[in-house]
């Protein structure tokens, strides 16, 4: 009767079978230091000037939709805190982890799907080393630790945007917005804004490899996977940050 | 460990088979390989035979019967041990198997690197060369495989399974899709390699051949040249074999011959005599 539920409850089976493997070799030798550095420039550094660009305009928009709306009120000076905490707590977070989902876990579902269906992961077992602890757990743990400086610069680009428009355009004074902006955090807010990129990191490179690495088909198949593991990394993306918001604005 | 064979026999397969959804691939395969012995396997398209190789590394899991790899029971083996032993094995891949966003000289470095002995850049840089030369790629080391053609990117894929020196060499369709003058010389090139470092070969082809290579010549080192073995006694039906090269027929799954190259082409079976041509009728 429920058959039709078989194969997506198997694929998550797999998921964290795999996610399950990618944690152990963490603390498992061999460690494969260069892959993981090479990765953490490929998805940190490599992400930087997008996630700079889109910070920055995400602050701009914000600052002036809320002005508007804050002018009703007479409130504009509240504009600084608004943009901070929006920032810091959600878009900041969900934004890059958005980009780095579409930029890097397409990137390894392409890569590691066109090695599946070259057989050269096989050829990688066949040389006696494991593809997760050389693929998947070098990947998961760039992203894990890139992905929330990414998010601090892209929270810090964005204030900086939302200055430009409360100093140039409405006219606010810098100390103004900055005090007020810097007043409103509170380390509620920071410890989502940095747990947040933090649990997004595991999504985003653990399906990019789960679709990589479960590529069938040809040059089709990889194709496949890398939009499969873009769709399913950014609707995860939006239903964790849900869950974790929930939770963080109850405890406040 | 009961009822391990003696670690002279590097590869032993007991009553194997392996079926796809009920497509049996390899059916009740069994035979044993031991130090500096040859083996050519033989067969069409479909008969079994890389399944046969990738089963032998346990890269393909078998249904019923025992494989023992190296004097290790891997029929059951989970996949963190298995990397161990297989790290003892060279492989080439029908294709060559390439990890074709490295270069040619990480490509050969690799099992080196990813090892469990750790050896300094220089050392491997060294080894590399050398193994490169051996192929005759010196000049190749930096490029990527897609640069190289299909039977350079074979011979790469030698250098990268022999670069540990293991005891036994696996191939899988060394010439597949190459010309009959490339194909000469990658069989050429896995016979020298035979001589030099004195593995065993599992060599999986479809050509004949490649087989009468194997078995008829000998790599001399101090010539670096190719030379026939001489044969004393050859109108015997069982010949001297100086090559150790036993020769293996599969069809549809089944082992239907094993023995040396005077009996395969003695024999009048009408699947065999499609790859053998016959000599002796």
């Amino acid at each position: 009767m429920l058959d039709f539920l078989k194969p997506s409850v198997a694929a998550l089976q797999d998921f964290f079978i795999l996610a399950g493997r990618a944690l152990r070799n963490v603390f498992r030798p061999p460690h494969y230091e260069t892959d993981i550095l090479l990765q953490m420039d490929i998805i940190g550094v490599g992400s930087l000037p997008i996630v700079i660009l889109i910070g920055f305009f995400t602050g701009v928009v914000i600052t002036m939709q809320m002005s508007r709306a804050l002018a009703q009120y007479g409130a504009v000076d509240q504009v600084g805190p608004i943009v901070a905490i929006t920032l810091v707590r959600e878009l900041g977070p969900v934004l890059t982890a958005v980009l780095v989902a579409g930029r890097n876990a397409s990137g390894i579902a392409s890569e590691l799907g066109s090695m599946k269906v070259t057989e050269q992961i096989d050829a990688m077992r066949a040389l006696g080393t494991d593809p997760i602890q050389k693929l998947v757990t070098p990947r998961m743990i760039a992203t894990a630790v890139m992905l929330p400086m990414l998010t601090v610069i892209a929270d810090f680009v964005g204030l900086i945007g939302g200055y430009a428009i409360a100093r140039l355009s409405i006219g606010l004074t810098t100390s103004q917005y900055w005090t007020s902006a810097y007043r409103a955090l509170e380390y509620n807010d920071i410890t989502q804004g940095l747990l947040k990129p933090f649990v997004f990191a595991f999504i985003i490179s653990l399906v990019g490899c789960f679709y990589g690495l479960r590529t069938t088909g040809g040059t089709q198949g990889v194709g496949h996977a890398t939009t499969q593991a873009v769709v399913v990394a950014s609707v995860w993306i939006f239903v964790i940050t849900s869950l974790l918001t929930r939770i963080f604005v109850n405890l406040h | 460990m009961e009822n391990q064979p003696s670690d002279a026999i590097l590869l032993r397969f007991e009553n194997v088979t392996i079926s796809f959804d009920e497509v049996v691939a390899v059916n009740d395969v069994s035979f044993e390989m031991g130090p500096g012995e040859t083996r050519v396997v033989l067969g069409a398209a479909g008969s079994g035979k890389t399944t046969l190789l990738k089963a032998a590394i346990g890269l393909i899991r078998v249904d019923s019967g025992r494989v023992f790899l190296l004097g290790h029971d891997i029929t059951e083996m989970d996949e963190r041990q298995l990397f161990d032993i297989r790290s003892q094995v060279g492989v080439l891949f029908q294709e060559g198997g390439l990890f074709d966003s490295n270069t040619i000289a990480e490509n050969v470095a690799y099992p080196l690197v990813n090892g469990k002995k750790h050896l300094d850049a220089q050392a491997v840089e060294t080894k590399v060369e050398d193994a490169l030369r051996f192929v005759e790629l010196g000049q190749t080391l930096d490029k990527y495989p897609n640069e190289l053609s299909g039977g350079m990117r074979r011979r790469v894929g030698i250098a990268r399974a022999v670069i540990t020196e293991p005891p036994l060499v696996l191939y899988d369709s060394p010439t597949a899709g190459l010309d009959p003058i490339t194909a000469t010389t990658i069989m050429a090139l896995i016979a020298k390699e035979r001589d030099s470092i004195n593995a065993a070969n599992l060599i999986v082809t479809q050509r004949y051949q490649d087989g009468q290579l194997m078995a008829n010549f000998r790599y001399n080192r101090s010539n670096g040249q190719l030379e026939p073995v001489s044969k004393n006694g050859g109108g015997d039906q069982e010949g001297s074999n100086p090559t150790h090269t036993i020769f293996m027929v599969m069809k549809e799954g089944s082992l239907i011959f094993e023995g040396t190259q005077a009996r395969l082409e003695a024999s009048t079976d009408a699947y065999i005599s499609k790859f053998v041509p016959q000599h002796h009728n």
